[in-house]
């Protein structure tokens, strides 16, 4: 049980290398759950083995319970950590290996095995405990390496992608047990994964990478909802967010981005915003679940007619693809919409859920507009 | 179909042909020496090298053994201390240039590489010199000393290639676990290390003990090696030449090295084919 706070923490692997992780800065309170998610070579295996002293880092600080560790040996930081390889010890029984870090800490025989017992019975691996690990199933394995983290009974947990090598159905089955699990213990997480769905589901907090920044640290729905660029929009959320290129142009204040679908085209509102927008490369994101299908004139959302070009129908959603502004764009339908390839489609967007990027930088831009003058927009919209 | 089966017990037959040649023929020195050993001189110098020995006697093997146990012994109080020593040492070498790098750590595994391509001719003036200065001069430890040093490059490279195959995520657990660096090694690294440890043992050995150079240079009188007792046996000018005596102590000084691979032969194969180890 133990806060983690990284201070600016920086490293390197030499002068002229590029650095792997920049002025790392995010802090967890005790019992928290931190997913450190991106795409592979952002640095987050890094930062998991910063954390845990495998690595040495060149710049800042790492602190659990707001002491430094920073210098400290891995064995003095007392952190257990899982693999994604499990690293089971391959010469050694399942009892054994999960025995190992105790005995080197020279706890009593008795005690030792009063918590094999526990970690076994919690695990439910009571009847492997003779076992070699090269006779277990994957999934066994992992629930071994679990209980090896486990049985110390640490101040920190880290786990770096520990579900990517069972295979699909297991992985979600062990998702829930892993979330299950850290709500009965709270011990302090740290969690490294690239699949967004662990990050999703499992976290309190998430921080998503790349390059070795991080470009946004908040809480799943934050991320979700409230994505700080254009990258960890497209990297949460599964079928991804829709980017679609936008002429702005300005109407009595107010800022309407240019929709065309080759049948017809739109303006949509988009609020009050700061001068300056219209004519830049501006990149309009919305998410697929986003766009519904206009239930006829009405309802007040602003919607376009667009050709369907691909269905995918993935049981709880229809996913249909259509061309906006020359790009592909993915929707997300209810399952009962019956339509066919070369149909035309009512489209509608949310326009308070649509977000705006700067094309060259990614960045996101600020509407400055909250959801009334949203509404305004799209009474005034109507209006027209 | 019946054709087809008729071809291939055909082709079948072939090969089995071949191979029993090569078979023959790998086997007729071994079979001149074993006959050769068994007979009288006088049966030596009228019958051919094939024929069966007229009388089969052993005088040849007792002979033999006389003339080199000693040497044997030399042989082994040489090989088993060296065989140990390199073998430990090239473990520790490889489980650091594996696990433990160092920055330069690559640089230094590629130098070291460069000795298993040294001609042993090269390093015997330098070698010599260097056990004068160090006193061991005609020694048996300096010989030892010798071929420690010279096997090092060979232990050294198959005990690192054999643990870079080892997840990295093994010593890493263990570090978190509270282990240092020769608690991993004992308790961890070492124990999954059979098969190259024997591949290790048995190559030392056969090096080791065949070896003829190192043993005529470093060693003289009562402490040399029986390659070089062999030699000195084999080439005296005085007196008939005894062959049956020659081949017997051929074969004597052969032995340890065949038994090794009956013994160990097994995990020779297993180690040279070891590849990934399942974590």
């Amino acid at each position: 049980m133990a806060t983690l706070e990284l201070r600016n923490v920086n490293k390197t692997y030499g002068s002229g290398l590029p650095d792997t992780l920049k002025d790392i800065q995010l802090s967890i309170r005790d019992g928290e759950f931190l997913i450190l998610v991106g795409p592979s070579g952002c640095g987050k295996s890094t930062l998991m083995n910063c954390i845990a002293g495998l690595e040495n880092i060149t710049g800042g600080a790492i602190l659990i319970d707001d002491q430094d560790v920073s210098g400290m040996s891995p064995k003095d930081r007392d952190i257990a950590m899982v693999f994604q390889s499990y690293a089971l010890y391959p010469t050694m029984s399942v009892r054994e290996n999960i025995e190992f870090g105790l005995k080197i800490r020279k706890m009593p025989q008795a005690a030792i095995d009063e918590e094999v017992a526990r970690v076994a019975k919690l695990l439910q691996i009571e009847h492997l405990l003779a076992r070699k690990p090269a006779q277990l199933s994957g999934g066994q394995q992992q629930r071994v390496a679990m209980g090896r983290a486990l049985a110390r009974r640490p101040k920190l947990y880290l786990f770096d992608e520990p579900l990517s090598n069972l295979d699909a159905k297991l992985r979600v089955e062990m998702r829930t047990e892993m979330k299950l699990m850290h709500q009965r213990l709270k011990t302090t997480t740290v969690y490294v994964t690239h699949d967004q769905i662990e990050a999703m589901t499992l976290g309190d907090k998430v921080a998503v990478m790349k390059d070795g920044i991080i470009q946004q640290f908040g809480t799943p729905q934050q991320i979700y909802n409230d994505p700080a660029n254009q990258f960890v929009a497209s990297f949460i959320g599964s079928p991804p967010m829709n980017f679609i290129p936008v002429r702005l142009a300005r109407q009595d204040g107010r800022l309407l981005a240019l929709l065309d679908s080759g049948q017809a085209r739109c303006e949509l509102p988009l609020g009050v915003a700061a001068e300056g927008l219209e004519g830049r490369e501006i990149i309009l994101g919305i998410r697929p679940e986003q766009i519904t299908q206009g239930t006829g004139e009405g309802n007040g959302l602003p919607g376009i007619r667009a050709e369907v070009q691909v269905t995918e129908p993935t049981g709880p959603d229809l996913l249909v693809f259509v061309t906006l502004n020359q790009t592909k764009v993915c929707c997300r339908l209810a399952p009962d919409i019956t339509c066919r390839v070369g149909d035309s489609l009512n489209l509608q967007f949310d326009p308070a859920r649509v977000l705006l990027f700067d094309a060259a930088s990614g960045e996101r831009l600020g509407l400055g507009a909250g959801n009334a003058s949203v509404k305004d927009n799209v009474a005034h919209f109507k209006s027209r | 179909m019946h054709s087809s089966a008729a071809k291939i017990s055909l082709s079948r037959l072939a090969i089995h042909a071949v191979l029993l040649g090569a078979v023959l023929l790998y086997l007729v020195p071994l079979v001149v020496m074993l006959l050769t050993s068994f007979k009288t001189p006088e049966d030596i110098s009228s019958g051919n090298l094939l024929s069966w020995p007229a009388v089969v006697t052993g005088i040849g093997w007792v002979k033999a053994w006389e003339t080199v146990s000693g040497y044997f012994w030399n042989s082994i109080m040489i090989t088993v201390p060296a065989v140990l020593i390199s073998t430990a040492i090239g473990a520790l070498n490889g489980y650091v240039l594996s696990m433990w790098r160092f920055r330069g750590s690559q640089l230094f595994f590629g130098l070291l590489l460069f000795g298993c391509f040294l001609p042993f001719q090269t390093v015997l003036l330098p070698a010599s010199f260097t056990l004068g200065k160090l006193g061991l001069a005609s020694t048996t430890g300096g010989l030892v000393l010798v071929h420690v040093v010279y096997g090092l490059a060979f232990t050294t490279l198959f005990f690192r290639n054999f643990y870079v195959s080892v997840p990295d995520a093994l010593v890493k657990a263990a570090r978190l676990d509270g282990a240092g660096f020769f608690t991993i090694l004992r308790r961890i690294i070492l124990p999954m290390s059979t098969p190259i440890i024997m591949v290790c043992l048995i190559w030392q050995f056969t090096q080791i003990w065949n070896d003829f150079l190192f043993g005529v240079v470093f060693s003289s009188g009562d402490s040399q090696p029986i390659t070089v007792a062999l030699n000195n046996l084999v080439n005296t000018s005085t007196g008939a030449k005894e062959y049956n005596v020659d081949m017997a102590a051929a074969m004597i000084a052969g032995l340890p090295t065949l038994l090794v691979y009956v013994v160990a032969g097994k995990y020779f194969v297993r180690g040279l084919t070891a590849g990934a180890v399942k974590g």
